[in-house]
Formats: structure tokens, sequence, C-alpha cells
């Protein structure tokens, strides 16, 4: 009966999310009246899960599993499901959680619903609320299935710290050919950047900027924010930066703490993808610019004289509160 | 080779969203609908691979009639069939289940669906495909070549990218990178003439009871009003992230 959670890492380290969603099924499990199972690949040491609710972990080690491997880890995450007989499972939205909660709902029959921003408002029937229509509005989906998989949103939950301990148990699950027939050839990942769906900050650029080469004033910025850097979609159209930092409704989301956005008047598109994260500034010339309307703090003023400005006080701010 | 591209029937994304009904429909009064922005690289993708390695491609939607002129408009960028189950797309598993039984009997190679649809994100329907077909799957998918019958895909990965190998039949989650924005077409007057004369069939669904059903709706709560800062002012804009927001 316990809640099953899929706790990711990376380099031996747990993420974040993954430790978001072990506080939130610590608060699903305490609603159902039954405890936590986290599900671990290739960790070592997992005591710290305890802290975040988990009452017990299920370690798979298995040299074929280090690499993260969508069908094989779905596959480990049924059998884990079905041997602590589970009624709810709980995932990040990663992008490798979204890779693999629908093809584990299809292995358990359970119904899933992504995107989750809070606890379920009932559990019986079990009710979540989730974003839709890109940020633009909320539903209230209800699951009817036996088993269900809830993809918690970043941030939406945040990190309970409890008193608890998990105790650990090797977990060997029996994995076939088909389990490894999409195989990886190349990783091409920057090993000492923040990534978009890991940062707490993000620092964005748009065509205010004029053009890629104006593109050091907001890496500084970021540096020294510890921030992702981003780019509204024109820019990324017009090559001046990758697609991978294309923010909005055809890029990634944003749900960060706090997003500033330099140069970008914001279009409703832009809006959309960012809306999640908590506090948004706006640095823009045009006071009439729609992104005013979204943002929490707006400075009006030319970005070249105001970014490499800010760019010094948050460095001297830093340093003061080191 | 044989591709299906799925194809949802979505508001366009400048559109207004409201609801109706004791806010539990979606409200599509003045609503312009669109391909689904994730469909749409992959379809574009797929009118590659028809002209440079001999693919057909059949486009597929489940929906009411309603859904049509979003078909057509994909049989005038130049799919050569189109299917409509017909029935209301209710849940993620419901949608993908039609799919399923369309695709089976259709023995696609390739099967290409957008990510997530941007209306409702579950971002579910690609994988439970695959799933449901037991193909390999790709998400995420920004890169997609195919020679024989093995598939080189990029994935996009949180910090990076992957790239990987799989044998087809292939399902993805495709997404932009797979064309660029500029590849996209805009269909001209001879793609609709003739896309009124394709075929577009119209199947009836199979027997799927949905998982999940959205009770009701609700919009965000209004934001106050932006605080402006001076520009010469800037200590005062990071106290108040400091102190206010509590986000430094």
């Amino acid at each position: 009966m316990s809640v099953l959670v899929y706790i990711e890492s990376e380099e031996g380290k747990f993420k974040k999310a993954a430790l978001e969603v072990a506080s939130y099924a610590k608060e699903v499990a305490q609603m159902l009246g039954t405890t936590v199972t986290g599900v671990t690949f290739n960790a070592e040491d997992v005591s710290e899960l305890g802290t975040y609710g988990v009452d017990k972990v299920l370690k798979i080690n298995n040299s074929k599993l280090k690499d993260f491997n969508a069908e094989a880890y779905a596959d480990a995450l049924k059998q884990a499901a079905d041997k602590e007989a589970s009624k709810v499972v709980v995932v990040s939205q990663s992008a490798n959680s979204k890779y693999v909660a629908p093809l584990l709902a299809v292995h358990l029959n359970a119904g899933y619903a992504s995107n989750v921003v809070s606890i379920p408002e009932s559990a019986s029937p079990f009710v979540v609320k989730r974003t839709a229509f890109t940020n633009k509005a909320f539903n209230f989906t209800k699951i009817s299935t036996d088993i269900k998989v809830i993809g918690v949103s970043k941030n939406a939950f945040g990190l309970k710290e409890t008193e608890g301990a998990a105790t650990a148990e090797d977990f060997s699950p029996n994995l076939s050919e088909e389990d490894f027939s999409v195989n990886v050839t190349n990783v091409d990942k920057a090993k000492d950047k923040v990534t978009i769906a890991d940062a707490e900050i993000v620092v964005s650029g748009g065509r205010g900027l004029k053009g890629p080469e104006n593109w050091g004033m907001i890496e500084d910025l970021a540096e020294t924010l510890g921030a992702a850097t981003a780019c509204s979609k024109p820019v990324s159209d017009m090559g001046w930066r990758p697609h991978s930092e294309h923010v909005g409704q055809t890029g990634k989301p944003v749900a960060s703490n706090l997003y500033i956005a330099i140069g970008i008047s914001g279009a409703i598109q832009h809006l959309a993808g960012i809306n999640s994260s908590k506090v948004k500034v706006v640095i823009n010339n045009d006071p009439e610019a729609p992104f005013f309307k979204a943002a929490d703090y707006g400075v009006v003023g030319d970005a070249f004289e105001i970014v490499p400005k800010l760019n010094e006080k948050l460095k001297e701010f830093k340093a003061k509160n080191a | 080779m044989k591709i299906l591209v799925c194809i949802s029937h979505v508001p366009d994304t400048t559109s207004k969203i409201n609801f109706t009904d004791n806010n539990t429909q979606f409200d599509t009064n003045g609503v312009q609908f669109v391909i689904n922005p994730n469909d749409e690289f992959g379809l574009t993708r797929a009118m590659w691979f028809k002209e440079k390695q001999g693919a057909t491609v059949d486009v597929i939607n489940v929906g009411g009639p309603e859904t049509e002129p979003t078909l057509r408009k994909a049989l005038a960028i130049g799919a050569d069939n189109a299917i409509r189950v017909n029935t209301p797309a209710t849940d993620g598993f419901q949608v993908a289940k039609q799919l399923a039984n369309v695709a089976k009997e259709g023995e696609y190679d390739l099967i290409i669906a957008g990510r997530e649809s941007i209306d409702y994100n579950g971002g579910m329907v690609p994988g439970m495909l695959a799933a449901l077909l037991k193909a390999n799957f790709v998400n995420t998918c920004i890169g997609l070549e195919i020679e024989g019958t093995e598939a080189k895909a990029v994935r996009e990965i949180d910090g990076g990218k992957e790239s990987v190998t799989a044998q087809l039949p292939l399902v993805i989650g495709g997404q932009k990178g797979l064309v660029e924005e500029s590849d996209l077409r805009i269909p001209n007057m001879r793609g609709i003439m003739m896309a009124r004369k394709k075929p577009l069939n119209v199947v009836e669904p199979v027997d799927v009871t949905a998982q999940t059903e959205i009770e009701k709706f609700e919009k965000p709560d209004p934001k106050g009003a932006v605080k402006l800062i001076d520009s010469d002012n800037l200590d005062e804009l990071i106290q108040l992230l400091h102190t206010e927001a509590k986000v430094i």
C-alpha cells in the first residue's frame, strides 16, 4: 500500500526535485494512512531520504541502469510498485520523469495526472489540481483507476523535512532484453552550467538586446546569481541563442523562484511559459511592454545601462551577505 | 516507410482562455483552432521524409467533426491521408487507446506525436501509445534520421541532449528542433485545392473507459500591480528581492 516515489539522482547525488516529490509523497501517505517507499538507481548512501519523509528505500544496483533508460526504469518501477502493492506512485516533472511516467502508467493500468501543483484535494475520490493551457488555468482532475501515477511540478510543493529515518533494502527487478532497445550513443551536457530545469533563478534575454554579441552581460548577471540563462522565442528563432534556452509555450516551461526578463516585451506565449515562476522582474525601456502587467517588480530603462550596474550591485550584496 | 502523425486540434497560442458551464467546459467562443505546435514540427519533419525518402504520411486526430479543418490543413501542408476517430477526446489514455487501435491496423514504421499539446499539457499520449503498441519510444525528440529500419534520434534532456538509436517501429514525442521554426510551411493555394480531394476517413472509436476526468477549471488569481523601481535606485530592487520576495 506504500506510496512509491521515483528518486532521481545524478552522479550519486539526489536531485532536489526528487527530495521534493518525496516530501509530497509523505503528505499523500499521511492522507492514506500509509508509508513512503523510495526507489533509487545505483545510489549508495540513501540516509538523506529519511529526512524528506521516505520510510523505506528499495535500492536498485545494476550496472545496466547506470544511464537513464526510460523503458528499463519504467519496468523496474512497475516491479517495485507491484512488490509494495502501491496504489499511488509519485514522480517529478523532469525530462526523465516525464519520459518514464506514461510508460509506467500503462504498465500499471494506472491513471496518470501530470503537472500537479498541490496535495490531493481529496483521497476518495482522488482529485488533484493541475496546471492547464500552459499555466493560463488550472484544472481539477479526478483519477478513477485503482492505481494512480502523479507527476508533481517543480517548486509546487517545496521541501519538507521530517524527523524520520529510512530503512534500506536491495531490490533486483527482472529486466528483459526489450527494456534496452533504445540505446544511448552520446550525451552532450554542460557539466558546470545550471540548467533551466534545476535553476532557482533564471535570467532571460529578449530581442531588446539587439544581438547575440550582447549576451555577455546576461551571462555575467546569471553567474553572479548562480542562475541559468534563457531567452525568448524570437531570439532562439534568429539563432542568437540555442533552442535549449527558449522558454515559453513552445519552449521550456520555467518554474523558478526568480525570473528576470531583460528586453523581453512579454508576448502571451512567453508569459504562459514562465508563469509558474514565483517572482518575476522585468527590465525594459518600453513602459507599455505587456511584461509589466505580469511582473512583480519592474525597472523602466535601458538594459545596457541597468544590467551591468545591477550586476555590480548584486556582487557587492553577495559579498556582504556571504 | 509508413508514417503516422498524430495531430491535436488546439486553441491558437494567442487565445484568451475562458470557461463556461460553471467552469466545467473550455469556452471555444471566438477561439481559433490550429495544429498543435509540437505536432506541426513533427508533421514538417514527416514531409521531409516523404520528399527525400519516399515515405507516405497519414495524419490522425481523435475528435468530433469540428476538428476536420485542422486535419485538412495538415493535408494542405502535404500529408497523403487523414483519419479522424469519431469521438471526443476525453483523457490522454482514451486518446492513446484510440490511436493505438488505428496504428496497429496501419502497420506504421514511425509514429510522430507532439511532446505535449498546448491545451491540456498532459505529455502522456506519445508514451502511452508506445507502451500500448510495444513500440520503441523517444520523448522530447529534437532530431530524427531514419536509415532502413534504424532510427537515430536526438533527445532533449535537462541541461543538454542525448543521441540514441532504436529500431523501427518507433513512436516519438516531438518538439521544436525536429525542424526549425523557419521550416514550417504555410499551405499554398495548390496545397489547399489538393487537400480537398485527399481522403479524410472517419473511423468509429473502440470502446475505452477514460481513467481521468476533469471536474472543473479555475483561473489563476489576478495579479497585483507591478512595483516600479527607478533605474537610479537599483539598491531598492535588491533589497526588495532580498527582504520582501526572499528570493536572493
